[in-house]
């Protein structure tokens, strides 16, 4: 399945859940937070966030602002 | 009259700069300009990250200054993208504070009011506490304040300006309208005099970026910022005089040398 993260198409094997697919792409253990389909998901559920072909993940992590 | 800490949420904060942390030449002279103006609050953002670690960097500077920090929801336009940046920067700053920003304007960065309040109205819903970045409208800030905001951003001016204070009879309408609200002035501030001039009318804090990433040197510019902010506060307190028509002596005429009492 199509996995669009941080604006990029990716491959994967479905199934898959959260936490599987950061963990795929090196984000395990580091500090981020992460949406799906614009919506909010809380570390703790990653694991239970099961994902769709066309998903849109963003990661977003600490930045300089204003 | 001693100026006293503001203190928001019962965390007092140890200076009424706010200073944004975006845009500095390098990563050293940001933490050379929080060195020297020790600000009592920092701002941050989200973005995009690729795995390289960049934010976790970031993140260690600034969590070493043990100086409380303000998100930012920068660069949203909708109420549904500012609420779900608010979460995600709760979760990854571990502070229910939120710097409200939903631009309606792309080209004054101008807040969009109606969703500012939209939003608003979830995020304090969601036990956020709300710092909206807003303009200097009156209407709007009664409508914050029923929402549950006890701090107001306005602008002084658009966001990198450094205009200043572009409009000080709103600014200062503001004020007088929410005497117990803390009111900062958020954007367009370009040099000390305009942040002391914010001061001087009773504001609470200025939050600034620019013009001190951008400075020739920014971190003498920071100081420069903080002693002007603190200037401005003890002014205010210590009551300024009113202006007056007419030339008035400061030296007493009474027995100065060769004194007439008829002139």
């Amino acid at each position: 399945m199509i996995l669009i993260i941080n604006g990029v198409k990716k491959s994967f094997t479905a199934p898959l859940d959260l936490k599987a697919a950061l963990e795929q792409e090196g984000y395990d253990g580091m500090l981020v937070a992460v949406a799906v389909g614009g919506t909010f998901v809380a570390k703790g559920n990653y694991g239970s966030t099961k994902l769709n072909d066309g998903d849109e993940i963003e990661i977003v992590a600490p930045m300089q602002g204003g | 009259m001693p100026s006293q800490p503001l203190v928001i949420d019962d965390t007092i904060l140890a200076s009424r700069l706010f200073l944004g942390t975006a845009g500095y030449p390098s990563p050293d002279v940001l933490r050379r300009a929080i060195e020297v103006s020790k600000p009592g609050l920092i701002t941050v953002s989200l973005r995009r990250e690729n795995a390289a670690g960049k934010g976790q960097k970031f993140w260690d500077i600034l969590k070493g200054f043990n100086i409380p920090v303000l998100p930012n929801t920068a660069g949203c336009h909708s109420a549904d993208e500012a609420i779900t940046t608010a979460e995600m920067a709760r979760e990854v700053f571990e502070t229910n504070w939120i710097k409200l920003e939903v631009i309606g304007d792309d080209y004054t960065l101008q807040p969009e009011p109606f969703l500012l309040l939209e939003a608003t109205k979830r995020l304090v819903s969601k036990n956020f506490k709300v710092f909206p970045y807003m303009t200097d409208d009156i209407v709007l800030a009664e409508k914050l304040v029923d929402l549950g905001c006890d701090i107001l951003m306005p602008w002084g001016a658009p966001i990198g300006s450094g205009r200043g204070l572009n409009n000080p009879f709103a600014l200062q309408t503001m004020r007088e309208r929410f005497p117990d609200k803390t009111l900062v002035v958020d954007a367009g501030i370009g040099a000390p005099s305009h942040a002391s001039a914010a001061m001087e009318m009773g504001f609470d804090a200025v939050l600034l970026n620019t013009a001190v990433a951008k400075a020739g040197d920014p971190a003498a510019m920071a100081g420069a910022f903080a002693g002007a902010i603190q200037a401005g506060r003890e002014a205010y307190l210590s009551g300024i005089i009113a202006p007056q028509e007419k030339a008035a002596t400061s030296t007493p005429m009474i027995d100065k040398p060769f004194w007439h009492q008829n002139g």
